[in-house]
């Protein structure tokens, strides 16, 4: 067997230098601390996107992307269609997982700096990325065609039009018209299945492409402590000590997966009817809700500006803070302590727990 | 006593004419000077329906409203002052019988009342002088009369019952007519008020079973025809029913029998069959044909409940488990059909015709059942096809973990 795999290997490397592949790997080597941890959130997030797509494309096979057949697609997909509705609820659950893990991963890279010189390209294509899983989860989840996504959309949509001078182009171009109709719907699925994956795969490879040629980042206080002696400097290898971790880690997600889809399949709800009156209590996924408890307390005016519109441009300043946040924090990047940053880290993600919770009640 | 009050009330008004220009009405101008029972029609006319279509106190009253002294209210002038009760029907319809000039305020106006008054019993009470009996004004008010269509109007559908009640719920006003007094307080009990206090004004109220100014207790033979003006359906199946020729041999009334006449209670399905409820009881004992159908029926009826029930419960426990039941859900809708339909039937008192209907409705039942069974039994193989997996990601997991121990145990070289 190892015969085999060697002249597998020689075959491949005599083509295109797999053995400098194999070389890389042999190298590569994972630090151990006691943040060693949060390392494995990244792979964890890039399994259950794996995950994602596989379920998707197998969605894609039954799924009709029209007002009148969407709904009716997906109740055949979990009744009638073999294991459809394991593959339907697996794609659910996971996108939720997902954009969890993702969150993890930000907050974990954020406070243990791991965005300091030289990886402020890491950081910026992990922060895009996370934006794009934001929009799979604002696309996919119109695609039902239910009540809930139906007016959910509409609301969200409807935030677009505040924007200044180019609010009602934005309107028209995410709803494919004035309302939510079937034109939104083709529209989201569009976005969805190959506006978002085409960039996802772009930002996907110079993210991990990045994360091999720099390696994994040591927090400040490690390094410090291993620069003056009071630790030692431990790795392991990545293949395959680190990687069989790792699938330990996606064994255990899968595993969660799978009972919560047998458990808890997710739900479908009732048909959307654009002439219905929209439902009590409506609200945005859960990664959302932050935002949407904001928006919703905020009073009709501040200053000059309407409400609504003050705290999109609140958020989009706080995004674009957040993108920059390692040419903010550069000091970092010279072994320096840069407490008000993670400060500015433990209030963000306070308020955005604090606000969920809000409009949770 | 009034005399001296209008003497001192013209002499008011001609002191305020000398000084202002002379009103349209001296009418108004008087009697909002005077007090009590002469000031009242003022204020009532204020809001009236008359008064919004441009009317006044002499269109009805006659007289002279230009006239500013006592002389304009003389017979000379054309007054014709208050009627006596009696006079009422007719003094209201020298306007209301004249469809041309009521057509000028409302084309769909009809002009029909006072004839239709005279066919009434208090039409024809009053004609032989029974002044206790209702005329125009006892249900439509005096000065302030409004738009049957105004909700303050106590014609208005939902005021009616409490406007008949005023004379009809008075056991003093009634002893001498020797009728009862309870219809209102039974018409509260039923179904038809209760709808109609949740706003409905289409629901039946007095004037709708006995009309309005042709007002008659429906007769015997007529009873299920005023029912059938609302419940066609009903009507139609007792008329072809195997009862109607019996009731009205037996001289009894058709739906009032077994539905009552006021208090017209939500219907059970314990009316039916042999039961302590039942109606049909009543007339039938064991042994007849119609206590054998009435079994039948209250049999088939129950028949098809208990399997409804049994399918949604199975259902509800298969949705609250997650499974996609809703096609299931939609399919048990006409299984509730079937049933109201059957209920329905049962007024052709045929049980072979409410047993199609129970069995349709069984039929469908019994499917939506047999999903119920299905999506828990998929449920159920669902969590043991979990319980393997999660057997299986245990065991991988536990492989990775001794081969992490096994390759981090080695010596390093």
């Amino acid at each position: 067997m190892p015969g085999i795999y060697r002249r597998i290997l020689k075959w491949l490397d005599e083509r295109f230098g797999a053995g400098a592949v194999e070389e890389f790997l042999r190298h590569k080597t994972v630090p151990i601390h006691r943040h060693s941890i949060w390392y494995y959130f990244g792979g964890m997030t890039l399994f259950l996107f794996v995950v994602q797509a596989l379920t998707g494309i197998l969605l894609l096979l039954y799924y009709r992307p029209t007002p009148n057949d969407a709904f009716e697609s997906i109740q055949y997909i979990v009744t009638q269609v073999p294991y459809g509705w394991l593959i339907r609820s697996v794609h659910s659950w996971s996108a939720n997982l997902l954009i969890l893990t993702v969150f993890i991963h930000m907050f974990s890279v954020y406070f243990l700096k791991a965005y300091r010189k030289p990886r402020e390209l890491t950081w910026i294509t992990g922060m895009f990325l996370l934006f794009i899983m934001l929009g799979f989860g604002f696309s996919g989840y119109l695609l039902p065609w239910n009540t809930l996504a139906f007016f959910a959309t509409k609301v969200g949509t409807e935030m677009a039009a505040t924007v200044p001078l180019i609010g009602p182009w934005l309107l028209k171009f995410l709803r494919g018209g004035e309302e939510v109709t079937g034109a939104t719907l083709t529209r989201f699925f569009g976005f969805h299945v190959a506006v978002l994956p085409g960039l996802t795969t772009l930002l996907l490879a110079m993210h991990l492409l990045l994360v091999q040629r720099l390696g994994m980042s040591v927090p400040p206080g490690v390094e410090r402590a291993i620069e003056e002696g009071r630790q030692p400097a431990r790795s392991m290898p990545f293949f395959p000590n680190f990687l069989l971790r790792d699938m330990i880690g996606w064994y255990a997600a899968l595993g969660v997966l799978g009972a919560l889809a047998a458990i808890f399949p997710w739900e479908l709800g009732t048909k959307a009817d654009a002439f219905a009156s929209a439902p009590a209590g409506i609200r945005p996924e859960w990664y959302f809700l932050f935002a949407f408890q904001t928006l919703k307390i905020l009073p009709a005016k501040i200053l000059f500006l309407e409400g609504e519109l003050a705290g999109l441009m609140g958020f989009t300043l706080a995004g674009i803070v957040w993108v920059l946040v390692p040419f903010l924090d550069y000091k970092a990047g010279f072994g320096r302590v840069t407490r008000f940053f993670t400060g500015l880290g433990i209030f963000a993600l306070g308020y955005m727990v604090v606000m969920s919770a809000l409009a949770l009640r | 006593m009034r005399f001296v009050a209008a003497i001192i009330a013209s002499l008011l008004v001609a002191a305020s004419l000398s000084a202002a220009p002379t009103p349209e009405s001296t009418c108004i101008t008087c009697h909002s000077m005077l007090d009590g029972k002469l000031a009242d029609p003022v204020k009532k006319f204020e809001s009236a329906v008359h008064r919004q279509v441009g009317l006044s106190c002499a269109d009805c009253h006659g007289g002279n409203p230009a006239d500013e002294s006592m002389d304009s209210m003389s017979p000379a002038k054309g007054f014709r002052g208050v009627p006596r009760k009696t006079q009422v029907p007719e003094f209201c319809a020298r306007c209301h019988s004249d469809i041309a000039y009521m057509h000028r305020f409302d084309p769909k106006m009809r002009a029909d009342q006072l004839s239709q008054y005279l066919t009434s019993v208090h039409g024809k009470r009053l004609k032989q002088g029974d002044t206790k009996v209702a005329v125009c004004v006892d249900c439509h008010g005096v000065h302030n009369i409004l738009p049957a269509s105004d909700t303050r109007s106590p014609v208005y559908p939902v005021n009616i019952a409490s406007t008949c009640a005023r004379c009809h719920a008075s056991e003093e006003h009634m002893r001498s007519y020797n009728i009862p007094t309870d219809q209102v307080s039974s018409y509260e009990k039923s179904v038809h008020a209760e709808i109609l206090a949740q706003g409905d004004t289409a629901a039946p109220t007095c004037a709708t079973c006995h009309g309005n100014h042709g007002a008659t207790p429906p007769g015997v033979s007529s009873v299920a025809n005023v029912c059938g003006t609302c419940h066609v359906f009903f009507e139609q199946l007792f008329n072809k029913s195997p009862h109607q020729p019996a009731f009205a041999a037996m001289g009894l009334p058709g739906c009032v029998q077994c539905h009552s006449n006021h208090e017209i209670v939500k219907p059970s399905d314990d009316w039916v069959g042999v039961g302590q409820d039942s109606v049909c009881a009543t007339c039938h004992s064991q042994g007849d044909k119609g206590y054998t159908g009435a079994q039948k029926i209250a049999g088939d009826l129950a028949n098809l409940k208990t399997r409804l029930a049994r399918a949604e419960e199975i259902l509800n426990t298969a949705e609250r488990s997650g499974m996609e039941v809703s096609s299931a859900k939609v399919e048990l809708g006409s299984a509730h059909e079937a049933l109201v339909k059957a209920r329905v039937n049962v007024h052709a008192f045929d049980d072979a015709e409410v047993q199609k209907l129970t069995d349709e409705g069984a039929q469908v039942s019994e499917k939506a059942y047999q999903a119920g069974v299905a999506a828990l039994n998929e449920r159920d193989v669902r969590r043991k096809g979990l319980g393997v997996s999660l057997i299986a990601i245990v065991l991988a997991i536990s492989g990775l973990y001794l081969k992490i121990r096994q390759i981090e145990s080695r010596p390093k070289t």
